[in-house]
């Protein structure tokens, strides 16, 4: 997330102070991105220096310094609202971890799975419970969607996994030297 | 507090012999009033077969089915169907509305059947159908409604009255994302005011709007949510320029 961008995106609608830069932040990202005042200054002074913003105070380094935009800022606004966001590279720490199960002996599969798909769907509960809790506000909303969609995808990969470990052919597929008991369930070893 | 329903080592097995399937294997699940469980699991896990358990619309091999209190097995044919009536509502995928009723008489039918009085019934119902947001659309018929507008109807339906236990199996599946979030805040809101409430699904986004997830597989309760930590706990992290 562009804290930077996203301070150049409210100084298109007129110069402001930093501090009021910090409230509308936060209010348009839903609450849910908190900022320190400091942070938000330090972000401003880069910006005046890479010529993005222009402080219309004369009074040197006092803090109600109002901020405006600048042609410049308003070009590298506008060009960052349609630049796609990095790609992600595929080294999901979940995905990681079953990988490295797939291939050790011993280990409850199904179990450790079904460990990850509990945590996700709890996790999605709490999102939930903050939509549910707030069903008027639309950036509450977006951002909670976003964070749900995503843990949705993530349950979906461990289901098909489960599946794709139930599919194995037998000799790869045993039963585990420990573990919880639970029905179908698989250990893998190499 | 008496449990809106509560199935104790219920089994269910189809066929014999060598077509033998075992559904459901020692099932043990109760589910307050106020309470939403959603229960969850893929294609072929017993998901389905536990709500019809559940509602009483099929007996178990084994095990005992309580609903608000009634045990299940004890009562006659026409008794269970009183039970089915009067105590249990149900949402079903493809809405189940009746196409030649209207939409409030699609919701007071139950209550007709009951014996209540043909007003009093209307009355009811159009509150029900006020909750749900679709009063407006009392006298139409079903085909004149969409499919988000057709659920809100069978949600009503199957809270109309003073019911105990609400039974849905994929409330959703054929709502987009939007329509279905509504449908579900409704069933979650129509539990909150003290109906016991069961879910079935395989949609994790579903099953999140529910008090606690119950996983299910191969016809066995594996594991369940446990409560959760607040938003504010996962959201309070500062991000850097």
């Amino acid at each position: 997330m562009s804290v930077r961008h996203a301070l150049l995106a409210l100084l298109t609608e007129g110069p402001k102070f930093g501090f009021r830069l910090r409230e509308e932040f936060e209010q348009r990202t839903g609450d849910v991105w908190p900022l320190n005042v400091g942070q938000v200054y330090t972000t401003l002074q880069r910006l005046e220096r890479d010529g993005l913003v222009e402080s219309a105070s004369e009074e040197g380094d006092s803090p109600q310094k109002d901020y405006a935009i600048t042609d410049e800022g308003l070009r590298e606004v506008h060009e960052w609202l349609r630049t796609p966001p990095a790609a992600i590279p595929p080294r999901d720490d979940l995905v990681i971890k079953v990988l490295v199960a797939v291939g050790m002996p011993g280990v409850d599969l199904p179990e450790v799975l079904q460990s990850h798909r509990r945590r996700l769907v709890e996790l999605m509960q709490t999102y939930t419970r903050l939509k549910e809790d707030t069903p008027d506000d639309v950036r509450v909303a977006l951002v909670v969607d976003a964070e749900i969609f995503r843990l949705d995808a993530l349950i979906r990969w461990v289901d098909s996994a489960h599946a794709r470990v139930n599919a194995m052919p037998p000799a790869a597929v045993s039963e585990p030297a420990t573990g919880k008991a639970t029905t179908g369930t698989v250990a893998v070893e190499r | 507090m008496i449990p809106g329903v509560e199935l104790k080592g219920v089994s269910k097995t189809y066929g014999e012999g060598a077509t033998e399937v075992h559904a459901l294997h020692g099932v043990d699940l109760r589910v307050m009033p106020g309470e939403l469980v959603a229960v969850m699991g893929a294609s072929g896990s017993g998901k389905s077969t536990l709500l019809t358990i559940a509602g009483t619309l099929e007996d178990p091999t084994s095990g005992t089915v309580t609903v608000a209190g009634t045990d299940v097995a004890g009562l006659s044919r026409n008794d269970r169907a009183r039970l089915r009536r009067q105590a249990i509502g149900y949402v079903f995928q493809d809405f189940n509305l009746l196409a030649g009723l209207s939409v409030v008489e699609n919701v007071s039918l139950p209550l007709e059947l009951d014996g209540v009085s043909l007003s009093k019934a209307r009355t009811v119902s159009l509150e029900a159908l006020e909750r749900m947001g679709v009063a407006d659309h009392a006298s139409r018929f079903p085909d004149q409604l969409s499919g988000g507008e057709r659920q809100r109807v069978a949600v009503a339906r199957a809270v109309v009255g003073k019911r105990d236990l609400l039974l849905a199996d994929e409330p959703t599946g054929a709502l987009d994302s939007v329509n279905g979030e509504s449908v579900m805040r409704m069933l979650r809101a129509a539990c909150q005011d003290g109906v016991a409430g069961v879910v079935v699904t395989h949609d994790a986004q579903l099953a999140s709007w529910a008090h606690r997830v119950v996983f299910i597989r191969d016809g066995l309760i594996v594991d369940q949510t446990r409560p959760q930590a607040t938003a504010e706990t996962l959201l309070a992290q500062e991000d850097s320029a």
